[in-house]
């Protein structure tokens, strides 16, 4: 799973119609919002189109905006204060974004390594503004985000082939 | 600037985007500290303007004590004498009064009566104020790590300054009492009469819900009432300074605060009190007037141990310094532990104790000194005391001090509000609390009459 650099003339900036734009994180968040907790409670699949969207269009303002948009509408699903999880999200675009600029992105293990990172990233901005800032009890596991953040990471790399199809080049 | 916000362009969104969402999240977020929900925004503005004003007043007081301190000492030494002697004074006056004060909590306790004390206080600097000219509200560098709650007291030496409104971390902020949405339960000293107290829009005091038929004159002192449930009863509050027909059938009653609202620099905050019947022999924090005397007046070393249960030897242990016989130097100080001793071998944990060791204690107070004089300006009869336990039933507590000077007969036949209850009148009847007839005497006979106890028996 080699991460190789490239220059910015190698990389390819890919951009999506916009009913893909919309469609599917919406349909991220359906789903997030509406598959029984019990068992997918561990995914975030709105993360992994945040990851998808700002990697693919290695723009770090589209993606920290992506991020910041997908985060707050799924802020507004649940019943705590708005922006907990736009501000883990804005943070992920905008580094999923500024990684894809430079990294190869393309291939599976280097998907797999980001959204892992990315994922323990967005775990670690939840749980710092949940805790510090709106003083939500919450506990951190290392070992419960690791789990969570390779079972993302797996999710992930088969959804980005999926996502893929969408992809426009420019 | 334009260059690095271009070459940094991306983060500097990036910070922005943040920086309004967590803004967002801080207008949202409610920190809730002892049942009291406060804006995060509002938290944190505080948090960031207050270092600023507390590092600016710290500044101010370094300098101004560097100048009165160690610069600007003229005239120190003359007033140091002046003050050596005023505190001379003041202890004199401080033994009378203290004197008063006992026999005061004696009665209030034969009533029934409870008192709140002041427990505990956190001393706080004024650091700001609101900035705003609507609300009368001020900033003190204390908060809820000091055990800063809603609704504590706040006040200085000279009177009441206001409550604690909104408590911070490191910081409170506190409505003074003249504030518009203030209201304090007031007491007129002379007369009893009770009002509410209340600050206007432009930060004048009001006393309301006074009869207008009754007598009020400007420099009449108003305290506290203590039915507010914050400040506790009789606590200075300011003076009438004018009083007019005010609507309806009562009085507007101007009132100047006692503490200087528009120049405030450190208080008290009163974090706890107590609400307690005012016990004679209280061996707290309060020393009793006889305690206080015994430790400054001649007397004889202490006697042998008494052995346990004869009360009368006890008894008399108390009257070396009555009957005046020096011991061996005649200037051994501090009878205070005789003193204890009394109290515990006479009455052990009779409820009628406390009476009795001051009955026990008292011809060492009369002997001592010359009669106490009855502080001047207060009624000498237990009239006094009768009015006031008239006037202010509801409250459920009895500021009798100032009232019932030392010696007075407050608690008189002729007073039958002052005279203790049925079911309390056999414990302080207590023979035990009588002059000791049948065993030793004091060599000499009291001058002064004896305290409420045994003034009380009419047999």
């Amino acid at each position: 799973m080699p991460i190789t650099y490239t220059s910015g003339e190698q990389i390819e900036v890919y951009r999506f119609s916009i009913p893909v734009t919309v469609g599917v994180p919406l349909l991220a968040l359906f789903l997030q919002a509406f598959l029984p907790r019990r068992i997918f409670s561990i995914f975030d699949l709105p993360l992994l189109v945040t990851i998808f969207f700002a990697m693919a269009r290695r723009n770090p303002i589209s993606g920290l905006f992506t991020g910041a948009a997908i985060g707050l509408a799924q802020d507004m699903l649940g019943p705590y204060p708005i922006g907990i999880y736009g501000i883990a999200k804005t943070v992920v675009g905008y580094g999923a974004s500024s990684l894809g600029a430079k990294l190869d992105v393309e291939n599976a293990g280097a998907r797999f390594l980001v959204t892992l990172g990315f994922y323990l990233i967005h775990t670690a901005v939840y749980f710092g503004v949940a805790r510090y800032m709106v003083n939500l009890t919450l506990n951190w596991s290392w070992s419960r985000g690791l789990l969570a953040g390779l079972a993302n990471a797996v999710v992930g790399v088969a959804l980005y082939y999926l996502l893929d199809k969408f992809k426009q080049r420019t | 600037m334009e260059s690095v916000l271009g070459r940094y362009r991306n983060l500097t969104i990036l910070v922005g985007v943040l920086f309004l969402q967590v803004l967002g999240l801080a207008v949202q977020v409610k920190r809730t500290a002892n049942a009291q929900s406060t804006r995060l925004i509002r938290v944190w503005t505080v948090g960031a303007i207050t270092p600023f004003e507390r590092l600016f007043i710290r500044a101010q007081d370094g300098a101004e004590n560097l100048w009165h301190n160690y610069f600007f000492l003229r005239g120190v030494r003359a007033e140091n004498r002046d003050l050596k002697e005023q505190i001379e004074t003041m202890r004199l006056q401080q033994v009378r009064l203290s004197e008063d004060a006992t026999q005061a909590h004696r009665l209030q306790s034969l009533l029934g009566f409870k008192e709140q004390f002041i427990e505990k206080t956190v001393a706080a600097q004024v650091i700001g104020s609101s900035g705003s000219d609507l609300s009368r509200s001020i900033y003190i560098d204390k908060g809820e790590d000091a055990g800063l709650k809603p609704d504590m007291a706040v006040i200085t030496a000279a009177g009441i300054v206001g409550k604690v409104w909104i408590v911070y971390p490191s910081t409170a902020l506190v409505l003074m009492i003249n504030d518009q949405s203030s209201g304090v339960g007031a007491l007129l000293d002379n007369g009893r009469l009770q009002g509410s107290l209340r600050g206007t829009p432009d930060g004048e005091l009001l006393l309301d819900r006074v009869m207008s038929d009754e007598k009020i004159a400007p420099g009449d002192t108003v305290l506290s009432s203590g039915g507010d449930q914050i400040f506790p009863k009789g606590l200075p509050v300011g003076t009438v300074i004018k009083v007019s027909p005010g609507h309806e059938m009562f009085l507007s009653i101007k009132v100047k605060p006692a503490a200087d609202l528009s120049r405030l620099e450190e208080v008290l905050v009163v974090t706890e009190k107590q609400e307690r019947e005012p016990a004679v022999s209280d061996s707290g924090d309060r020393m009793r007037a006889a305690d206080i005397l015994a430790q400054r007046l001649p007397s004889v070393p202490d006697k042998p141990a008494v052995p346990a249960g004869t009360v009368p030897a006890a008894a008399t242990s108390s009257s070396p310094s009555v009957t005046g016989s020096s011991g061996d130097n005649g200037l051994t100080v501090g009878a205070k532990p005789p003193v204890n001793s009394i109290q515990k071998q006479t009455t052990g944990n009779s409820p009628a104790g406390p009476v009795v060791a001051a009955a026990a204690n008292h011809p060492a107070v009369d002997h001592s000194l010359p009669q106490p004089a009855p502080v001047a300006g207060l009624p000498v009869s237990g009239d006094a005391l009768k009015k006031t336990v008239q006037k202010t039933p509801s409250t459920g507590s009895l500021s009798a001090v100032p009232k019932n000077p030392a010696g007075s007969n407050a608690a008189s036949p002729a007073n039958p509000a002052a005279k203790p209850p049925a079911n309390t009148a056999p414990k302080t009847l207590n023979p035990a609390a009588k002059p000791p007839t049948t065993h030793s005497a004091p060599a000499t006979p009291p001058s002064n009459p004896q305290p409420a106890a045994t003034d009380d028996n009419p047999h």
